[in-house]
């Protein structure tokens, strides 16, 4: 049955963090920017919301609450409206835990995932993006060759979210023996796994408020229990739908950010003795925010509802997030020129958001729903 | 819970609303060929099929609600074709705007006729408060006196439900609906319009000379000029919530056809379309075929929302206007996109494609242009009067 309604959890869910958002994560965005950092005190807030543990079973100390993408998506858009790069960092441990929690053997879910039900955030991300101009998730350049009862992994990762602290990574690499999607494989690294090198923090364009590093894998030797899903491995489709997801959900609630700021500073500044809003050519920017957020929105969620159905979300997934990069692109892009000048001082936080949509855009995986 | 999914409920209606549809397209060249020509009300083949309504019967509170399933079922009678139809349902816009503004009385009587609605002038169109033609009372008749263009259905309808003023210098609070029946002495059809595309769709020119109509056929028989606010203009404007997303509705079928099409001849020639492989491992028709796809999908997703707010009894007037800006873009950009990556094939009248090209150019300039939509949205977003934002 088609329906755009929310259960009543996952609108209080939403709400509780609108306000979280709003007030604790919204007044710190800046800050992080510059310095390249996010405190630990915001993760371990964010973190005491049960936004990972809560939908981890109990028998592994979780709180049992079923296992929700959608909630997950409304999750990451109310986040991602105080601060995309925070969002992130607040939610990379899904990146890693909830892959384990989908596909991993009975012994991968006992061993890891208790590290996500305590009361502190703990660090551990997913590796997908490669430092590659031509980076496909279907054409990694990441290998894990088999080798005695285990396999060898090889290649570079980037943009691996807080590896300056994780204890582990999700490495998600091709199998030299097949192709495609078939051909996904992901690994559970510790991150002092012999050959493994966390290269120093990354400086980028955007997101620069989640510290991320690439990592170098020299010829890593991980045992067969490292093997995602065991010697069944793992839906390849489904980890990349679920990265290209939360993207689009991360995307989303940028594109807000931007609507909710350009909008009553339209009203207020006065150019040629009126609001500039009283302008159609300002205020059809305004529209056009408000028509494409609602666009993305549905998209993704539609995919968020693949995803929670156990349906293939391959296409969903896609359209969800090549829509949302050009979408949020495009709002950041107006919403920078509603300010004019204004726009480009660093004073407004609207610089940071044509720089994040930027970046957004060309990510792939960094997180999971 | 949100859900994006059909029941086997819904989908048995839309295969059957397709199945009805692959027939009708069967005539769409023909009628889009010969302009002068109605399409008969019911094809030769429709006695053959059950009546779709039939197949509602066995529906519950688990399959969609109304609003959403009766758009979908539009778009899949306009993925067959614009204007031909197995069987063509009666009634016009001019029946909406009946049900809306008219009395109990007058909706009992003039239920059963096919109405056509005429706002536009020669001289006005998206502002719609400039009407000119003029209505005035003479004992216990309305004369009335104007001209009036592009009124869909205007040929084929029994009548039609007409704007005109009352009182010019009190502006939008002076305009009124009345209904004029064919045959009044005075009311002239003036002519066919030609047209681009949806050309077996009559769209009618009129001139009232002197048409003298009863008192009673002022719909909602209000003939007080209110001296603050717009009197009724707003609640009728309003009745355009609910037309909206079926505009876009039927924009969005003849698209999805043009992509369903486009898709098979790329396939064809050996140009695969996967969602699977990022950006580079993308042929450059396959990336922008996924990006009007990705169009389709979004215009699509706000016209469902805007129907589904509606079916759960929440106000939809932004959506209504979201879905209809959106959809009239997207219908713009993939018809002319799919001609792009077709080529030859995309512009050969062969084919349906260059067809669904002119007919979906109507989906932004009918019932509110794309900026119409996008000025009452921003109106919303900014809390300005129509004065403050013009
Ligand atoms: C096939 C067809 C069927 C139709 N059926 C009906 C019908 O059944 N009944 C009926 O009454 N009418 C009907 N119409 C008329 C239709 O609703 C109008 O054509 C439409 O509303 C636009 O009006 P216009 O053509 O006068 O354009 P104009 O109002 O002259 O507009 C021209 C351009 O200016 C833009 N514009 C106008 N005002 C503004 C503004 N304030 N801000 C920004 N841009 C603006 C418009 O968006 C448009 O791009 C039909 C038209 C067609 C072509």
């Amino acid at each position: 049955m088609i329906s755009f309604g929310p259960t009543e959890e996952q609108a209080m869910v939403r709400d509780t963090l609108r306000e979280f958002a709003s007030k604790e994560i919204r007044p710190l965005a800046r800050e992080c920017d510059e310095t390249a950092t996010v405190p630990d005190a915001i993760l371990d807030a964010a973190w005491q919301l049960g936004l990972v543990s809560t939908q981890i079973p109990e028998v592994y100390g979780g709180g049992g609450e079923p296992r929700s993408p959608i909630t997950n998506v409304l999750a990451l858009e109310e986040l991602a409206f105080g601060d995309a790069a925070l969002a992130i960092a607040a939610l990379s441990p899904a990146g890693f835990a909830m892959p384990i929690l989908d596909m991993g053997t009975d012994e991968q879910k006992k061993t890891y995932l208790p590290l996500f039900t305590g009361e502190r955030f703990h660090a551990a991300s997913l590796a997908l993006v490669e430092p590659s101009p031509v980076f496909d998730a279907l054409d990694l350049r990441t290998v894990a060759e088999p080798k005695g009862d285990g396999f060898v992994l090889s290649g570079r990762k980037s943009f691996v979210p807080l590896a300056d602290r994780a204890s582990h990574f999700l490495v998600v690499a091709r199998s030299t023996a097949r192709e495609g999607f078939a051909g996904l494989d992901a690994f559970i690294v510790p991150r002092d796994a012999h050959g493994l090198e966390i290269s120093p923090l990354e400086k980028n364009l955007g997101l620069r408020g989640v510290p991320s590093a690439g990592l170098v894998l020299d010829r890593v030797e991980v045992g067969r229990a490292a093997r995602l899903g065991g010697d069944a491995g793992i839906d390849g489709r489904r980890l990349v739908a679920s990265s290209r997801t939360a993207l689009a959900a991360v995307m989303l609630g940028l594109s807000r950010a931007v609507m909710e700021y350009a909008l009553p500073y339209a009203k207020d500044r006065i150019a040629f003795g009126e609001a500039i809003a009283r302008r159609q050519t300002v205020a059809f920017w305004l529209s056009d925010m408000r028509i494409e957020i609602d666009s993305m929105r549905w998209l993704t969620w539609q995919s968020g509802s693949s995803l929670e159905k156990g349906a293939d979300a391959t296409r969903t997934s896609h359209l969800a997030r090549q829509y949302a990069a050009d979408a949020s692109m495009k709002i950041a892009d107006d919403g920078l020129q509603v300010l004019g000048g204004h726009g480009f001082i660093r004073e407004h936080p609207v610089e940071l958001w044509y720089r994040s949509a930027r970046t957004l855009g060309v990510l792939e995986g960094t997180l999971a729903v | 819970m949100i859900d994006f999914e059909l029941t086997s409920n819904d989908k048995k209606l839309l295969d059957a609303v397709r199945t009805e549809a692959l027939v009708a397209r069967q005539y769409a060249r023909h009628y889009d060929e010969h302009e002068h020509e109605f399409p008969p009300d019911e094809l030769p083949e429709a006695k053959d099929f059950p009546n779709v309504w039939s197949l509602f019967a066995g529906r519950t509170a688990d399959d969609t609600s109304m609003g959403v399933i009766s758009l979908l079922m539009t778009m899949g009678q306009t993925w067959g074709d614009y204007s031909v139809r197995m069987r063509r349902g009666k009634g016009g816009l001019g029946n909406a705007a009946l049900r809306a503004a008219g009395t109990p009385e007058q909706q009992a009587k003039w239920n059963d006729l096919t109405l056509a609605m005429a706002i536009t002038e020669p001289g006005c169109g998206s502002d719609s408060a400039g009407v000119q033609c003029t209505a005035v009372l003479d004992g216990d008749e309305w004369v009335v006196n104007g001209e009036k263009i592009f009124v869909t259905t205007g040929c084929r309808a029994d009548g039609v439900v007409v704007w005109a003023t009352i009182d010019k210098s009190a502006g939008r609070a002076g305009i009124k609906s009345f209904l004029i029946e064919k045959g009044t002495p005075g009311f002239v059809v003036a002519h066919k319009e030609k047209k681009l595309g949806i050309r077996a769709d009559d769209t009618a020119a009129y001139v009232f000379q002197n048409c003298r109509i009863p008192r009673g056929n002022l719909l909602g028989l209000d003939e007080s000029i209110p001296r603050q606010g717009s009197g009724g203009f707003r609640g009728v404007m309003k009745t355009f919530n609910m037309t909206r997303p079926g505009v876009a509705a039927i924009g969005l079928g003849m698209a999805e056809a043009a992509l369903d099409f486009t898709r098979e001849q790329l396939e064809k020639a050996g140009a695969r379309i996967e969602y699977g492989p990022g950006i580079h491992g993308q042929s450059a028709a396959a990336q922008k075929f996924l990006r009007l796809e990705g169009q389709f999908e979004a215009a699509k997703l706000t016209t469902l929302h805007a129907a589904w707010l509606g079916d759960n009894r929440q106000p939809n007037n932004d959506e209504a206007s979201i879905c209809k800006a959106k959809a009239g873009a997207a219908v713009r950009e993939i018809t002319q996109g799919c001609i792009e990556l077709l080529g030859p094939l995309g512009i050969s009248r062969e084919h349906l494609l260059e067809k669904w090209f002119r007919d979906v150019r109507i989906t932004d300039i009918y019932e509110g242009t794309g900026q119409i939509q996008r000025l009452i949205l921003a109106r919303s977003l900014l809390g300005y009067t129509s004065k403050e934002l013009k």
